[in-house]
């Protein structure tokens, strides 16, 4: 059995853990990764990565559908749902071995099992109950991320009652799909398997789709699903779930009825809760709250020398941020100098869906939240010439401003290719520029980036092209 | 030839100060002996006068201007005939004024090179020396970011001197909003030193969630008014904070009857001079002050502060006194109160709290002090336990004094009793020794005739 000891042991080799394992190991830490599946997490094996790949398949198969607008004639088209699943599978193993090349090449070694901590500065792997390595570190990374949280009648079977793990590898499509939760993980499943055909309705508590996102764009959001024929109920509830033979009996409350109707298949979609068990906290000082690790602005948890990042220390629950969080405590601990604590409001989070979605900053009604007086500009595809070109009218771009200083405050797009666009909103922030450097600033054309220029010309007034 | 005006010294210690306030301005006609500045040191606020006599031809240091070293120019003054254009070459020519001991440039940079030339590392001093990309204002680009640079012109802040905390130093969003709040410096200080904030940060046992960080967002918390610290309003922190975090206090509490206080007071008023030099009027506090003077003579050893090198034991008590002032507390010093009768206590202290609270004490009227006195009696406060101003060993809480039940010889009785706590810095003086210093000043005070002795 192994028995040594590190500069830092980080605990879950998601985006967060081997991102934090890098970067420790290039500012010269001897660093381990202790991960119990799959290199990657969730996020490369069975979430961000793999859901994308589907996706591109269903928009791919949209446009083929579509083909005649374009000139183009396809005729019998449809799909192999097994070949469908299996390159989205192959994308995940291809990313999965990059990771382990990653971690060789950077010679951040990699133990397979499940670590705990074991007093201070000290972890025990067990690998099928028996223990493989005992470690010892002054520093320890708790990146054990999280998974999808079940409610009370609403468990997933597997079979018929999924999770977002079973939702990507479909033997079959589903005639009829209900989708539980209008998150951004929910609202990429609706959108994928009502693209391939599937009959979806999307069940959602909160008096809006999307809720995190600002209400135009969920309003926005709202009705382009509708107009694809998606069935959506806000401020409703699902209450019970009765799994048949091949179907699903779903009690559904909504408008202050209760109606009862048959699903092929549900998807539950109603947020994730940290991976916080079996880790050791138990004898230590850090603090679960809520399904989370609680921690301050630098990571750190109660227990000195104990860091978590990423999904398991809290929302946003976004593997950009978990990377970004492993990145900061390795830092520190290297003693890196001029760090900052993260600004949770200039991550950036996108959702998938068809139109796309992406902000980031404050929504228009955060901003306004204790009287602060603000500009807002909007801007429509139909007023881009490259969108008209694409054949994608349906979206818009809208910036919001704080009135006295001219700061970003918050940016929100829907449409096609947006989640590619927004990080030029991020870096704007960043570098906290005003509105002034963002006007100034020259967009090429012909793109769709023009509008993200017009957004901000329109918050002023000066709009040129609508 | 021009005259310039250089910072004063309102102290031998004083290294640096604030320019408060102009009294005169650009253009005014000087006579010596005309007040035209005053000047803010820790606790004080000191007047400038005019030496020499002119035209005020040009202020270099604006008003409010933290951090001005000693010596620097601050103005300059047009001798007689002189008239604007002999500013031009003011620089040039300085070293004929004799008094301008470094005037190279007229431009308010001086501040920059105080904590630099200040040999005592103030707070401020690591946050401003290094800060090359900003150093000479007159060239050089400024480093900010633009929203940074349009918040700093709308709240009327020079962007020169803020240390920036962003990457390759730039002024960023959060400087200015720092300096708005009034910890400008303190933000900068700990960025520049994260090491420092990692001990900190480890320090407390509770897991410092981010309710307690300093980034809890202002919408989880009540609408505030945010008052800026004031010079002082920085000395109490430091020093109260270095105090509690470095000398182990440990307290003494003695209950004190003072009736026979009180009548040896009521018949010494009752002597008093109704007005003239001689007028007075004793309190409880000045025999509070001269009986601690004395039992400090008497337990030399509780007279006394520690140092890395050894302990200063005092030959002489003297005794500072706690003034409340509308924005903190100062605590002006009677020198050798063992030496000084009643009278000469309470009529010193008297005129020491008025010139407090008029802001007009000379630094070393508050400086130094080997032991200090704080009542709250005034108010009320059965008993109280303060905290020891550092340089000194200890401090006597009083408290007030009021009827309370005793036991004289077995039976119940009424007697006025004032609970005293004695704050001892056990570095230096242990458990015993201040419990005889307590049982010292204890005999004194309820036996009031001896203090004359």
């Amino acid at each position: 059995m192994a028995d040594k000891t590190f500069d830092l042991i980080v605990l879950g080799g998601g985006p967060g853990g081997y991102v934090a394992a890098i970067r420790a190991a290039q500012l010269g830490l001897k660093t381990v990764v202790v991960e119990r599946e799959h290199l990657g997490g969730i996020c490369l094996n069975w979430g961000c990565i793999p859901t994308k790949a589907l996706l591109r398949t269903s928009e791919i198969y949209h446009y083929m559908q579509n083909a005649k607008d374009y000139g183009l004639k396809a005729e019998n088209v449809g799909f192999d749902m097994a070949a469908v699943v299996k390159r989205s599978r192959t994308v995940a193993r291809r990313l999965n071995n990059g990771v382990t090349h990653l971690l060789k090449k950077n010679k951040v070694e990699v133990i397979d099992g499940t670590g705990k901590l074991a007093g201070k500065g000290k972890v025990v792997v067990t690998k099928d109950g028996k223990e493989v390595a005992s470690l010892s570190a002054k520093n320890i990374i708790l990146a054990t991320g999280a998974r999808a949280r079940a409610l009370p009648g609403l468990e997933p079977d597997g079979k018929l009652i999924w999770t977002y793990k079973e939702a990507m590898v479909p033997e079959a499509m589903p005639k009829s799909l209900l989708v539980i939760g209008s998150g951004a993980i929910g609202i990429e499943f609706a959108s994928f398997y009502r693209t391939m055909g599937a009959e979806v309705t999307v069940v959602e508590v909160l008096p809006r789709i999307l809720p995190v996102e600002d209400e135009e764009i969920s309003a926005f959001a709202l009705k382009a699903f509708k107009a694809q024929g998606m069935t959506i109920h806000t401020e409703a509830k699902v209450s019970k779930l009765a799994a048949g033979k091949d179907s699903v009996k779903a009690t559904i409350e909504v408008g202050g009825k209760t109606e009862t109707k048959e699903y092929d298949r549900v998807i539950l979609a109603v947020g994730i809760t940290g991976n916080v068990e079996d880790l050791g906290l138990e004898g230590s000082k850090a603090k679960v709250e809520k399904g989370h690790i609680v921690t301050n602005e630098w990571l750190e948890t109660g227990e000195p020398g104990v860091y978590a990042i990423g999904d398991v220390a809290g929302a946003p629950w976004l593997a950009h941020k978990a990377s970004h969080e492993g990145v900061l405590v390795a830092e520190r601990i290297a003693g890196v100098k001029g760090l900052h604590p993260i600004d949770k409001r200039r991550i950036p989070g996108c959702t998938y869906c068809q139109p796309q979605v992406a902000s980031v900053g404050l929504t228009e009604a955060a901003a306004k939240e204790g009287g602060r007086k603000v500009k807002v500009g909007r801007f429509p595809f139909q007023g881009n010439g490259k969108a008209i070109a694409l054949g994608e009218v349906e979206g818009m771009v809208k910036t919001i401003f704080d009135e006295k200083t001219g700061e970003l405050l918050g940016a929100h797009m829907i449409g096609a290719e947006v989640t590619e666009l927004i990080q030029g909103y991020g870096v704007a922030m960043t570098l906290e520029t005003t509105e002034q450097e963002l006007m100034h600033s020259v967009f090429p054309h012909p793109t769709l980036s023009e509008m993200m220029h017009e957004s901000v010309l329109d918050a002023y007034g000066r709009a040129i092209h609508f | 030839m021009t005259i310039e005006i250089t910072m004063p010294a309102l102290s031998p210690t004083m290294s640096e100060g604030t320019l408060a306030r102009w009294l005169k301005k650009e253009g005014d006609a000087i006579s010596a002996g005309d007040v035209i500045a005053e000047i803010e040191t820790d606790k004080a606020t000191m007047e400038v006068e005019a030496v020499d006599e002119g035209t005020l031809g040009k202020i270099l240091v604006p008003d409010g201007t933290e951090g001005v070293a000693v010596n620097a120019p601050i103005a300059i003054l047009l001798e007689e005939g002189e008239d604007e254009s002999a500013l031009k070459d003011a620089g040039g020519s300085a070293g004929g004024g004799g008094t301008a001991a470094k005037a190279e440039k007229p431009e308010p940079v001086a501040e920059k090179q105080a904590p630099q030339e200040s040999k005592k590392g103030e707070a401020s001093a690591p946050a401003t020396e290094a800060k090359p990309a900003q150093q000479s204002g007159s060239g050089d680009r400024l480093v900010a970011s633009p929203l940074a640079k349009r918040m700093a012109q709308q709240a009327g802040i020079d962007l020169s001197k803020i240390p920036g905390s962003g990457p390759h130093r730039r002024v960023v969003k959060a400087d200015i909003e720092a300096m708005i709040r009034g910890d400008g410096k303190a933000q900068a200080a700990s960025a520049a030193q994260p090491a420092r904030q990692d001990a900190a940060a480890a320090k407390p046992s509770a897991p410092a969630p981010a309710a307690k960080s300093p980034t809890l967002p202002d919408d989880l918390l009540p609408a505030y008014e945010e008052i800026p610290h004031s010079g002082m309003r920085k000395v109490i922190a430091k020093r109260m904070a270095e105090s509690k975090q470095t000398a182990p206090h440990f307290y003494v509490t003695m209950d004190c009857e003072i009736d026979a206080l009180l009548e040896t007071r009521k018949a010494l008023n009752a002597r008093a001079p109704k007005d003239g030099p001689d007028a007075y009027r004793i309190s409880v506090n000045d025999f509070v002050v001269r009986a601690a003077a004395l039992a400090l003579l008497k337990v030399p050893a509780a007279n006394a502060t520690w140092t890395e090198t050894a302990t200063r034991r005092f030959s002489r008590a003297d005794v500072s006194v706690a003034v409340a002032l509308d924005d903190g507390l100062i605590t002006p010093v009677i020198r050798d109160a063992s030496g000084k009768g009643l009278a000469a206590i309470s009529r010193e202290t008297k005129d020491l709290a008025e010139r407090a609270r008029a802001g007009k004490l000379a630094p070393e009227e508050y400086q130094g002090g080997t032991f200090t006195v704080s009542n709250l009696g005034m108010f009320g406060v059965r008993e109280f336990s303060a905290v020891i101003n550092p340089g000194q060993g200890a401090i006597l809480a009083v408290g007030a004094g009021e009827q309370r039940p005793v036991v004289k010889n077995g039976a119940l009785a009424i007697a006025t009793v004032m609970s005293c706590t004695l704050s001892v810095d056990h570095r230096s003086i242990d458990g015993a020794v201040g419990a005889q210093l307590m049982q010292a000043f204890k005999r004194l005070i309820e036996d009031p005739l001896t203090m004359l002795l």
